[in-house]
């Protein structure tokens, strides 16, 4: 017998056609450069990794701190060469099969996220604030963070000049999945976007160098209160796959509206079932608004922002809450429009008590870090208002706050990281006391930011919630702007005090001292500032561009 | 068999994971109890799949299984950092931070 008779026993040849027909494989088409973002900063983070197995320990702080740095801003010189060339405006479309939308709003939250995360690792990368151990030049990441906090094995971590270099391709990966999570055109890219971003965020919650104890127990909640939101998050993906047949938007909108043109029997079946599409969106509204920190989801804001390193929370508080907010408004707005009538007064619910109960409970703090939880939850009430408005002006103004928002909030959580006592970070507002005599330009860098947050004009927070509240009334929600303005000026009462604080009281003998950062946090602060009052005393541009934004691809 | 007696089972299974989580006070058992939950939603991605003749859902489970994977890796990793500094896994204990 031949070889090729002995095969014929088991095989046969491969048929050009496949009979049946239709079931021929057909390769997907990746539209690489428009999801070049993406994929430079997962390549970047897939180095990275490489560099830390590879790169002896003494240059992988360098090495690290430059490939990401290099990363993000070739990731958004790509952003802004995809929006120059017209995939924000006219050639909006819909890239990797159905998978990644490539319009203005993802455009415009992924380039925010990426300038967001410039910052910030800027921030990460500060070596000169806390004091040198063993002449080593530390950073605010634990040693050794597998070592038991006051052991030995942590000693002589310390002492052998240990850093956490992985940090920087934890926050390239969660970079990555952020950069996805606005622009997820599908159930299944959401929640995979939305793991990839969370699970290095868990453990860069969990490596702080000082107060260990509080920053492994903020890992531990967040992770589990993570993981059992988007277990919620996935079981209404279920449910509204089970309602619509596909996890895709654009189908899941078709069918929520009726228009759909196949009706297989199965559909026809379930799409007539209400109760799988409201329990699966209320589910997966649940684990957005998790994420977001809206009231009531809020519970492991304050506990993870006070424990986690200082530079994380910075990073997680502002580019988090961006991407969360994309893909809010993604799914309100191009799979539920059918369903405004039924989204919409849960919503309203939702941010009257984020916005209420972040003002009210930010005024009994006494740890600014906390405070700057609860004044964040307030301001996703604010956010959400502008969500609610459901009109093309809605997602404009959304866009423009969480731009001039992120920054306010890197810059504020980078002053905090200067203000040190012996043991690390002095977080307790007493010791904040005076210390506008003590160094008059950090209190007024840091009153800069507080006025933001507050929305005193002339700032970049006053513009951003003039422009929301302006699209939440004309979106017929006039009483949240009532119930908005109100806690607003509930939120400044507090702000206010910090300021007062700052330059009204007398410095305590053994008060904290002011670090003086490197070039790294200088530039953090500077751009943080710079940008809080450039968006504040000329908005306009960037109002524009926001505006020419504000259009989803379905 | 009723394809839909699943989604009852699946229902069932996530309501048991979800009660767990907030009853059990062992961080390892609340894990546990969240990987029950995904694994409810495999069962109802699997059952839904097979109602609609389509292949989406199966291949949203496989997705899953691969995230509760690297979750465990994540979850554990921490969970097994805060245990040996406090020598408890209990979430009551971890208060450093309350109110």
């Amino acid at each position: 017998m031949s070889t090729v008779s002995v095969h014929s026993l088991w095989t046969t040849l491969a048929a050009d056609t496949p009979p049946g027909g239709g079931l021929k494989f057909q390769a997907p088409t990746i539209e690489y450069a428009q999801l070049s973002p993406i994929l430079i900063i997962v390549g970047a983070a897939v180095l990275a990794v490489l560099v830390e197995a590879f790169v002896p320990r003494k240059g992988r702080y360098y090495a690290q701190l430059f490939l990401s740095v290099v990363a993000i801003a070739a990731a958004f010189a790509a952003i802004v060469g995809l929006a120059a060339s017209g995939f924000g405006t006219t050639k909006a479309h819909i890239a990797a099969m159905g998978a990644i939308a490539v319009d203005g709003p993802a455009l415009f939250l992924q380039g925010t996220i990426l300038l967001a995360s410039l910052v910030a690792v800027f921030t990460f990368a500060e070596r000169k604030l806390d004091p040198e151990a063993h002449g080593n030049r530390v950073d605010s990441f634990a040693a050794d963070a597998a070592a038991v906090p006051g052991s030995d094995a942590e000693k002589a971590a310390v002492k052998a000049g240990f850093t956490t270099t992985e940090v920087f391709p934890l926050a390239l990966f969660a970079i990555a999945g952020l950069l996805a999570f606005p622009a997820a055109n599908d159930l299944l890219t959401l929640f995979i976007a939305l793991e990839v971003f969370s699970l290095p965020l868990y453990l860069l919650c969990a490596v702080a160098r000082r107060k260990r104890l509080m920053s492994q127990e903020a890992a531990v909640k967040y992770f589990l209160l993570g993981a059992f939101s988007s277990a919620f998050l996935l079981f209404g993906i279920a449910l509204i796959y089970g309602y619509a047949g596909s996890v895709s938007y654009a189908k899941i909108a078709d069918v929520v509206d009726g228009t759909t043109q196949q009706i297989s029997p199965a559909l026809a079946g379930t799409m007539g079932n209400d109760a799988l599409l409201l329990i699966g969106m209320a589910l997966i509204l649940m684990g957005l608004l998790f994420k977001v920190g809206a009231v009531p989801f809020h519970m492991w804001t304050p506990d993870v922002y006070q424990g986690a390193p200082t530079p994380v929370t910075g990073f997680m508080a502002a580019a988090t809450k961006v991407a969360a907010f994309g893909a809010l408004l993604r799914l309100l707005y191009v799979v539920l429009p059918g369903l405004t009538w039924d989204w919409r007064p849960v919503m309203w619910g939702v941010a009257i008590v984020t916005m209420l109960g972040g003002a009210i409970v930010a005024i009994t703090q006494t740890d600014i870090k906390r405070l700057l939880a609860y004044s964040s939850i307030a301001h996703g009430g604010f956010i959400l208002a502008g969500v609610i408005a459901a009109t093309p002006d809605g997602i404009s103004s959304v866009l423009f706050y969480l731009l001039a928002y992120s920054f306010v909030t890197i810059g504020a959580f980078a002053v905090v990281t200067l203000v040190r006592d012996a043991g690390g970070e002095a977080t307790h507002l007493s010791k904040w006391a005076g210390l506008g005599r003590r160094s008059p330009l950090v209190a007024a860098v840091f009153a800069v930011f507080l006025l933001a947050f507050a929305g005193i004009p002339l700032t970049s927070g006053f513009a951003g919630k003039f422009a929301v509240f302006k699209a939440a009334a004309e979106g017929g929600a006039g009483v949240l702007v009532v119930v908005g303005v109100l806690s607003s000026a509930v939120a400044a009462f507090f702000y206010i005090r910090v300021i007062v604080l700052m330059f009204f009281s007398e410095p305590k003998a053994d008060g904290p001292t002011v670090a003086v950062p490197s070039v790294l946090t200088t530039t953090a602060i500077g751009v943080g500032v710079a940008v809080t009052l450039v968006l504040g005393v000329a908005p306009q541009y960037f109002l524009d561009l926001a505006n020419q934004a504000g259009i989803f691809v379905r | 068999m009723n394809p839909v007696n699943y989604l009852y089972l699946a229902s069932l299974l996530f309501t048991i994971g979800a009660a767990g989580v907030l009853i059990r006070r062992n961080a390892i058992v609340v894990f546990m109890c969240v990987e029950l939950m995904l694994n409810a939603c495999n069962l109802a991605l699997v059952t839904f799949s097979r109602m609609h003749g389509n292949l989406d859902g199966q291949i949203i489970a496989f997705f899953t299984m691969v995230v509760a994977a690297a979750e465990v890796v994540v979850g554990l990793a921490i969970i097994v950092s805060l245990f040996r500094s406090r020598h408890s896994a209990s979430v009551d204990d971890a208060s450093l931070m309350k109110l």
